[in-house]
């Protein structure tokens, strides 16, 4: 059956010319083609932001260097964190929850299909204004193009008087805009999961990886707004004349940095949750045992996302608080590590016994758990107040956050990468591009941000454009911009990987791993329908019931 | 591998899920208090703050009436999907265009009270601190207001050419759940603005 759908697919393709596929793509309400939309658009944006983090890179290779302007630094550290945050993680983990989420709950298609089609034309539009910054960004001013005012864009900084021209409102109608887009989405899991699940899938029931996006999405909900309603205050600021952070006025400067570290501290956790949830997927099936510990699993979640609304002054120990709010956000902020310490004893607890298959997906795995444990550590460092105080806008700070994402988030999604190619392209991704890949980018990763926390602890500041020689400084420096390059040839092996297995790569079938959620059921890439009837699931591996009738889950369910 | 569509079935009861919209806005409604909160907490960080006048204690005047008229007619709009609920649309719809009046005097009230402002004290937004919240706060939900007027008059419009019925009882009650919203909203800014912030 599933072959016939293929044919009638690959036989309707065949019969249109490219500007007839273009539409259908441009005009697609279709869950599974947004997500890979939002996915091609966060890979396209990963390469930009890759290029602006090698010019930062080449320009602190060694002290005193010239390769860019200080100017042009700014502009580029700026817009690589605004970039890899706003336009490459939050995309690609929605895309990731657009195409599996309606799949693996057995439902037809997102809740609200053409809010979701909006949501990703918008997330569009504000990676396309922040880059339009580089040609409408100077005004009438002739003053610098693109944002260079931090990806943080504190106060006063971001007022007209010191940043003028529209380079700064470029950032902030794309961060608003884009925001919106997040919000719609959000919602739109939140309903799809809620409203959308086949008979016989209870909340308890549920893949990990629907859950964790439900809990990321009501975390959208009240961390991404708080950002929205800082944007709009700064646009009162800047062309109404207002003075919500105007200092000459009355106005507050760490109000400000309130508002975007409410945002921005939980922020963290709606980019790490969705990695936490291709972990709950992948690590199960390639060591052959359902997740340990599911219910705690969600219990863990649901309280990260509760506590990381409570910490976010973490990021301000210096700004003069008193020591009671100091040590509330320190406390608050250590408690996070108990259910994230939780998570990573879960899943070793799931592998404990296991029969592991050291396929590629896996390998990502085990390496976000080293690499997540010792970034959660320098993490709880940080907590405490003294030690922040010395070491804060540092480059072990650059370090420690590069950790998370880097070590942590793209490590989980270069393994959903390769876990879930399968399905969305009816093709395996090369093996032996992939260990390339891995390992690769293991070593590159190391060097860069194992090495990067020393001169933090030298005393390196972030954000400094060059250095004078100093002990130690240089070479230092530049291990970390080799490790930088190993980096970016990683990252080509694997776009090679992914266009020449989209043509080469061996035929995935319906289910190459020998998986148990509902996508494995169907072909792949699955037909625009999904599901021909619908699912009725009795546990929560409804794949294992089917393939072993002798021993269903749904028995000791 | 052939692994069919259908997982084991199973005799389950009644399959029965939450209605999406009622979910999406309850979503939006979390997400809006959000931002909302932000705002509160700017202005309230703020009172007594701005360098220069005029105070809210000289120019502010409580807007009692067209308060009474905005909280009303979350009474009028619930009764009216009542209404719809049970299949009488002539009075659904009387009731959904009070809604619509009460809302309107609501959005002149505060038309009245900017004017007022500008012309008689010269508050503009860029006056002072005062300014710039009150103008933001306010306009904030005057906004939300007015978003909700015009998809009441959208269901007004429909329900003029007949279209709306007992069948839609469901959508119209999400719609009415936004005007809740910014009824409760009105609650929390009247308070703030009118009460703690004089």
């Amino acid at each position: 059956m599933s072959s016939d759908v293929m044919a009638i697919q690959s036989a309707d393709v065949a019969g249109r010319s490219w500007t007839g596929v273009l539409h259908e793509w441009v005009t697609t309400v279709d869950h599974k083609r947004l997500g890979i939309l939002y996915i091609l658009y966060a890979l396209i944006f990963l390469v930009i932001g890759g290029i602006e983090a090698a010019v930062i890179r080449i320009q602190l290779m060694r002290p005193n260097n010239d390769f860019v302007s200080p100017q042009v630094f700014n502009r580029m550290f700026t817009m690589h964190g605004t970039t890899m945050i706003f336009f490459v993680t939050m995309p690609v983990l929605f895309g990731f929850a657009n195409y599996l989420v309606p799949l693996m709950i057995g439902a037809r298609d997102m809740a609200f299909p053409r809010l979701n089609a909006f949501s990703f034309w918008l997330t569009a539009l504000g990676g396309f204004l922040l880059y339009f910054s580089f040609v409408g960004g100077s005004g009438l001013y002739g003053a610098g193009n693109a944002p260079d005012v931090g990806w943080w864009a504190y106060a006063p900084l971001a007022s007209r008087a010191f940043s003028p021209g529209h380079s700064s409102d470029y950032w902030t109608i794309a961060l608003l805009v884009s925001g919106f887009g997040s919000i719609g989405t959000a919602i739109n899991i939140i309903a799809t999961v809620l409203c959308m699940r086949c008979p016989g899938m209870k909340l308890s029931r549920m893949p990990l990886l629907a859950w964790l996006n439900l809990v990321m999405s009501g975390m959208v909900l009240i961390a991404i707004t708080p950002l929205s309603a800082a944007q709009i205050m700064l646009l009162v600021d800047r062309y109404l004349g207002g003075h919500f952070f105007d200092t000459q006025a009355g106005g507050s400067a760490p109000l400000w940095m309130h508002f975007f570290w409410i945002f921005g501290h939980p922020e963290v956790y709606i980019l790490v949750i969705p990695a936490f949830a291709f972990l709950s997927e992948i690590i199960p099936v390639f060591s052959r045992k359902p997740i340990f510990g599911y219910p705690v699993m969600v219990a863990a979640t649901v309280a990260i996302g509760l506590v990381s609304t409570s910490v976010w002054a973490h990021h301000m120990f210096t700004i003069g608080m008193n020591s009671y709010a100091n040590g509330f956000f320190a406390i608050t902020t250590m408690a996070v590590g108990i259910p994230t310490g939780i998570k990573i004893f879960n899943w070793i607890g799931t592998m404990w016994g296991g029969k592991i298959q050291f396929k590629v997906p896996m390998l990502f795995c085990i390496g976000f758990l080293f690499q997540f444990l010792i970034a959660g550590l320098t993490g709880i460092m940080q907590a405490a107040v003294p030690f922040d105080w010395q070491l804060t806008l540092s480059y072990f700070v650059v370090a420690h956050f590069h950790y998370v994402i880097v070590g942590g988030i793209l490590f989980a999604l270069f393994g959903a990468f390769y876990y879930w190619y399968p399905k969305m392209t009816g093709r395996m991704l090369s093996e032996r591009l992939g260990k390339w890949h891995f390992w690769l980018f293991l070593i590159g990763f190391h060097l860069t941000f194992d090495v990067m926390h020393v001169p933090g602890l030298l005393g390196m500041p972030r954000r400094i454009y060059t250095y004078e020689p100093r002990p130690g400084w240089g070479i230092l420096n530049l291990i970390v911009s080799i490790g930088a390059l190993i980096q970016a040839i990683a990252i080509l092996v694997f776009v090679a990987n992914l266009i020449i297995s989209y043509f080469k790569g061996a035929k995935a079938g319906n289910d190459p791993w020998d998986a148990w959620t509902l996508e494995w059921s169907i072909s792949s890439p699955p037909p625009a329908y999904n599901f021909a009837t619908v699912p009725t699931v009795a546990s929560r591996r409804p794949l294992w019931d089917l393939k072993h009738p002798e021993d269903p889950d749904s028995r000791y369910d | 591998m052939s692994a069919t569509t259908t997982p084991i079935l199973e005799t389950t009861g009644v399959w029965t899920l939450p209605y999406r919209g009622t979910v999406a806005m309850a979503c939006l409604i979390i997400a809006e208090s959000s931002i909302f909160t932000i705002f509160v907490v700017a202005y309230l960080f703020y009172i007594g703050k701005s360098l220069s006048g005029p105070t809210p204690r000289e120019v502010l005047e409580t807007p009692i009436f067209y308060t009474i008229c905005l909280l009303s007619s979350s009474l009028t709009i619930h009764l009216a999907g009542k209404l719809l609920e049970r299949g009488k649309r002539i009075a659904f719809l009387s009731l959904w265009l009070l809604t619509i009046v009460l809302g309107g005097l609501f959005m002149y009230g505060t038309g009245q009270e900017w004017h007022r402002l500008i012309y008689e004290h010269g508050l503009t937004i860029s006056t002072n601190l005062f300014g710039t919240t009150y103008y933001s706060l306010v306009g904030l939900h005057a906004f939300h207001v007015t978003v909700g007027l015009v998809m009441l008059c959208i269901v007004l419009i429909f329900g003029l050419a007949g279209r709306v019925g007992a069948e839609q009882s469901r959508r119209v009650d999400v719609l009415s759940m936004y005007w809740h919203f910014v009824d409760a909203v009105w609650v929390v800014v009247f308070t703030v603005v009118y009460i703690v912030g004089r």
